[in-house]
């Protein structure tokens, strides 16, 4: 799986997600400058988490400019796969690929914390090695990740099974504790109609050893990949 | 012309504002019990060439739906006064202050001009 890792000025994980992708998984990665036009070499590409241009204005807001996403834009809608992670989901919203917003935190407070998820559906390219209902252990890091979309929005892509991850408790309850934002409806992660872009505010990439506490991570990547052999098919 | 205008981004009545929740809940510990209600926003003040008030006004407009606010989530208001002609490249004297790039943070605002939405 060629993957690109789009590194915009104050994107902090792009190294995290060449660790799991590159060295753990052993795919082909290679980092993409923001002012790149091209990304025909690409299967994946990833907008890490950080604060794309210190998250002025709003999270996400001047990345979505930036000369590289006319082309994640062009990749996304030819069907490449997309995973914005935390701030990369920011921009993925701003650009219009993904539905909704992401607000404060309900308690405006920067979280970060390990969490549960559960996973919404199958059908997505990051979840097709899982099973709805079950439950991955992945940290979130972030101060704005409270997702919010109004109503018609909301239950247009909660019909199409557009939510890919709620925070939920150990046991795959969604309940109002195991929210650490505010997000509605506990939304964690979701995708765009045709399942091949999802953004998420927890951080996959740093759960993909042992080491640093868990290894549910990679079921996204693995599952990327799969999506990706089965398109070569 | 050269305007001044100044662009207000809030959250939309129905978007829930952690930050004005919590300011307001700041007041109350001060004292202040009166207050009812705290939104927090965005304020921007741009300052732009345009040949009129209506160019200036639609540049405005497309900039912020484009990049200022996010019409998903916040609704905007935008005030817009001429401060000056571009100074003429001769300028010198009482018109240089108006170049833009000098005038951050100086009130400008006239009396009986402004307020209008």
């Amino acid at each position: 799986m060629r993957t690109g890792i789009i590194v915009f000025p104050g994107t902090w994980s792009d190294r995290d997600c060449g660790h799991a992708v590159g060295d753990i998984l052993g795919q082909r990665t290679r980092y993409v400058d923001h002012r790149e036009e091209r990304l025909d070499d690409l299967d994946l590409v990833i907008l890490p988490g950080g604060f794309s241009y210190g998250d002025y204005l709003r999270c996400g807001a001047i990345a979505r400019f930036a000369p590289v996403m006319e082309a994640v834009i062009d990749f996304a809608n030819r069907g490449g796969l997309v995973l914005g992670i935390c701030n990369g989901f920011q921009i993925l919203q701003e650009a219009r690929l993904l539905p909704g917003a992401l607000l404060r935190n309900a308690s405006c407070e920067f979280r970060c914390e390990w969490v549960n998820l559960r996973v919404e559906q199958s059908e997505s390219a990051f979840t097709l090695d899982s099973r709805p209902g079950q439950v991955l252990r992945i940290p979130i890091s972030h101060g704005e990740g409270n997702f919010f979309a109004d109503p018609q929005t909301l239950e247009a892509i909660e019909r199409n099974g557009q939510v890919v991850f709620r925070y939920c408790a150990q046991d795959g309850r969604v309940t109002a504790e195991s929210n650490p934002n505010g997000s509605l409806s506990n939304i964690a992660g979701i995708a765009n109609a045709r399942g091949n872009v999802v953004g998420m505010m927890p951080h996959p990439e740093r759960a993909c050893e042992d080491l640093l506490g868990g290894t549910d991570g990679l079921a996204l990547f693995r599952s990327a990949m799969h999506a990706v052999a089965r398109v070569a098919a | 012309m050269i305007y001044r205008a100044e662009v207000f981004v809030t959250l939309k009545p129905v978007v829930n504002d952690p930050a004005g929740l919590t300011i307001k809940g700041g007041l109350h510990a001060l004292g202040f019990d009166s207050v009812t209600n705290v939104r927090a926003g965005k304020y921007l003040v741009v300052t732009l060439e345009a040949d009129d008030e209506d160019q200036a006004r639609s540049r405005l407009e497309e900039m912020t739906r484009q990049l200022l606010a996010n019409a998903v989530i916040e609704d905007y208001r935008i005030e817009l006064q001429p401060i000056a002609e571009p100074a003429s490249p001769s300028g010198a004297g009482p018109s240089a202050h108006a170049s833009g790039a000098s005038v951050p943070g100086e009130r400008l605002r006239r009396s009986g001009q402004g307020g209008g939405s």
